[in-house]
């Protein structure tokens, strides 16, 4: 079933958690809801379901509005951070409680339980009470109770929040493949991007009650909409500057920026990833800008070099192919040049 | 997981710890333990055949202990429902008045039971507002079972509330969203998460409600009327043998009292331990899987 979110806005006393927040999400498709916190990603998740109540906008399921239906006529499977699975039901009658509360014929109810089990890999613990399991199964457990009633939309609250690294890794994989099996329209909220980028078909990046853009993991991290996003995404170094007339100058770097051939000056600031900045022992004519370095950290598939512009005050960070690192023999205090291979110039609102 | 202790650098002097000790021991030994003893001693003093004749040989304690029987039941099972009802609205929802509801909850605590006998009397009573009215109807609530009733139930009634509200805050609500967002109605969250989760802390206020309930002298001996074989519950019927010097039945129904009151320390002490080994078992998984 497909999800329709039109212009949500909700406030909790003065502070705007949505600010006019328009989402389509298709049927079948798994989506994440990226953002710091206080971005609004959990309000939008808890709207969906129907625990919170917009103060203005429309939620559709299949193109038909839900708004004000309450969550549980809204069939929904939502997956809460910490499991809330039920202390004093074993693992069978967690995931039996959503058809027991529709009243479901025994032989039926035994068949669905046992498929979910299944589904989940827990067969052999189905008399467990939940405070005899792992993190990991538990919220496993709380997956297939949700997945139980067969919803229409699955919602996740920051389903891996809670667990460690490994075992994030394992069920991030698994709900992928778990996905592709049942294709339930779903929307998962995360902080974290690689989680992000590794399970959804699409990630929804939101700041401060908006969308800052929506768009395939390689959409998203190819082309960045805007600074937000740029920055939000991580590792990259930054260069404030000027822009006019096509030209952009951040830290004596001048680099072309087609994008803005105003002739009125604007701010700007250009964003370079630490793998697209390239060390030189002498200037080869491309932009570049003196710096020492600092650090280097060679314990990684690439070898992480920190630097500082002493003219611009401005640490650096690059990360280089152990070819290229062998080629140059650097060595903390030397003075050296970098340069970008890619720079992307965002300028910013003429009014701030 | 070892209980905190203090190291041996922080402790007080011998002298000091011993003092202490010994004072405690002095206080409960003279406020609780050797009066608990000279009950059951006292009511022994002849023999168990003596203490056994006092209890069923006499018709108005055998009617007074039958009589407690009924209206303690009632009350409870009043203030139960009461109970459950008003600590859920509290624990649960935030709503205008909430402050003033768990302050109401208290007053009984608060006001000296005899006043609410008066109270009650003033209400239901010949001369009172409802009187006239319960007498056209043939109806007695003074001097009979139903004030014995409203009379308890009123001094009885923040039992089971004050101890499901901090049971209920500390289980949190997150299992009744949960039920709710698969499809749950209010009254399946209420039989199948919500009670089942605090069932041992809603025992311990019935038997401590119970116990309340048995033992309650001044509100009922304002609406009973006092008369025996008829309105004396067991604690009006001890005070009366008492006033008769007929010593050995008046500690007879003591004991009797005394031994609600044993059981339900233990019972008391059964559940805590529990409860506080159930709470580890879920702090222990919450810090195990790391959240806070």
């Amino acid at each position: 079933m497909s999800i329709s979110v039109q212009h949500l806005t909700k406030r909790f006393g003065t502070f705007l958690a949505l600010d006019d927040l328009c989402l389509e999400v298709p049927s079948g498709e798994l989506i994440a809801l990226l953002g710091p916190s206080g971005s609004g990603k959990t309000t939008l998740l808890r709207i969906i379901a129907g625990l919170e109540a917009p103060d203005g906008g429309a939620v559709l399921y299949g193109g038909a509005e839900v708004t004000d239906s309450r969550v549980r006529d809204r069939n929904v499977g939502f997956v809460f951070q910490h499991y809330a699975l039920f202390r004093h039901m074993n693992v069978f009658e967690n995931i039996a409680f959503p058809l027991r509360v529709r009243r479901w014929p025994r032989a039926k109810l035994d068949a669905r339980v046992r498929e979910l089990l299944r589904l989940i890999q827990l067969e052999s613990l189905e008399r467990s009470l939940p405070s005899q399991l792992s993190g990991g199964q538990r919220q496993r457990v709380a997956l297939a109770r949700a997945l139980a009633a067969s919803p229409g939309v699955l919602l996740l609250d920051e389903p891996f929040g809670a667990l460690d690294a490994k075992v994030r890794q394992e069920l991030r994989q698994w709900l992928r493949r778990l996905h592709e099996e049942i294709h339930v329209t779903s929307v998962f909220v995360t902080h974290d991007q690689e989680e992000a980028f590794e399970v959804a078909d699409r990630v929804v990046i939101m700041n401060q009650g908006r969308i800052e853009q929506v768009g395939t993991p390689a959409e998203i991290f190819e082309q960045p909409a805007n600074a937000f996003v740029m920055d939000f995404l991580g590792n990259v170094n930054v260069f404030h500057g000027r822009v006019r007339g096509g030209q952009a100058e951040l830290a004596s770097l001048a680099v072309d920026c087609p994008d803005y051939p105003d002739d009125e000056e604007r701010a700007a600031t250009g964003f370079v990833r630490s793998h697209e900045l390239d060390i030189l022992r002498v200037q080869n004519g491309r932009p570049a800008l003196p710096a020492d370095v600092v650090h280097i950290n060679p314990a990684r598939p690439v070898v992480k070099v920190r630097l500082y512009a002493p003219a611009f005050g401005l640490p650096l960070n690059v990360d280089l192919s152990w070819d290229r690192f062998s080629e140059l023999q650097l060595k903390p205090g030397e003075q050296v040049f970098v340069s970008p291979r890619r720079l992307r110039v965002f300028v910013e609102d003429a009014v701030i | 997981m070892s209980e905190p202790t203090i190291s041996r650098a922080l402790h007080d002097p011998p002298l000091v710890r011993v003092t202490l000790i010994l004072a405690a021991l002095a206080i409960m030994g003279v406020l609780i333990v050797i009066p608990l003893v000279s009950v059951f001693y006292q009511a022994f003093a002849n023999g168990v055949d003596a203490y056994v004749q006092s209890l069923v040989g006499n018709a108005d304690t055998l009617h007074a202990i039958r009589l407690t029987l009924v209206v303690a039941p009632i009350a409870v099972v009043a203030n139960l429902v009461f109970g459950v009802a008003a600590a859920w609205a509290i624990a649960r929802f935030r709503f205008p008045g909430r402050t003033l509801l768990t302050a109401l909850i208290d007053l009984p605590f608060a006001v000296s039971p005899v006043v609410v006998g008066l109270f009650l009397v003033l209400i239901f009573g010949l001369q009172g507002y409802l009187g006239p009215w319960l007498r056209e109807h043939d109806m007695a609530v003074i001097f009979a079972l139903p004030g014995l009733v409203l009379a308890t139930a009123f001094v009885t009634f923040p039992v089971v509330a004050r101890e499901l509200i901090p049971v209920l805050e500390a289980v949190g609500a997150e299992e009744e969203v949960a039920a709710v967002s698969l499809g749950a109605r209010g009254w399946q969250v209420l039989w199948r998460v919500t009670l089942p989760n605090v069932k041992w802390g809603i025992l311990y206020g019935v038997i401590l409600c119970n116990a309340r309930a048995m033992g309650e002298f001044g509100a009922v001996a304002v609406v009973s009327g006092r008369i025996t074989g008829e309105t004396d519950t067991m604690p009006l019927r001890v005070e009366k043998l008492f006033q008769e010097y007929d010593l050995p039945g008046a500690f007879a129904v003591a004991s009797v009292l005394a031994s609600l009151a044993v059981v339900t320390l233990v019972v008391k002490t059964a559940l805590e331990w529990k409860t506080r080994r159930d709470l580890a078992a879920t702090a222990r998984e919450a810090t195990a899987t790391g959240h806070p």
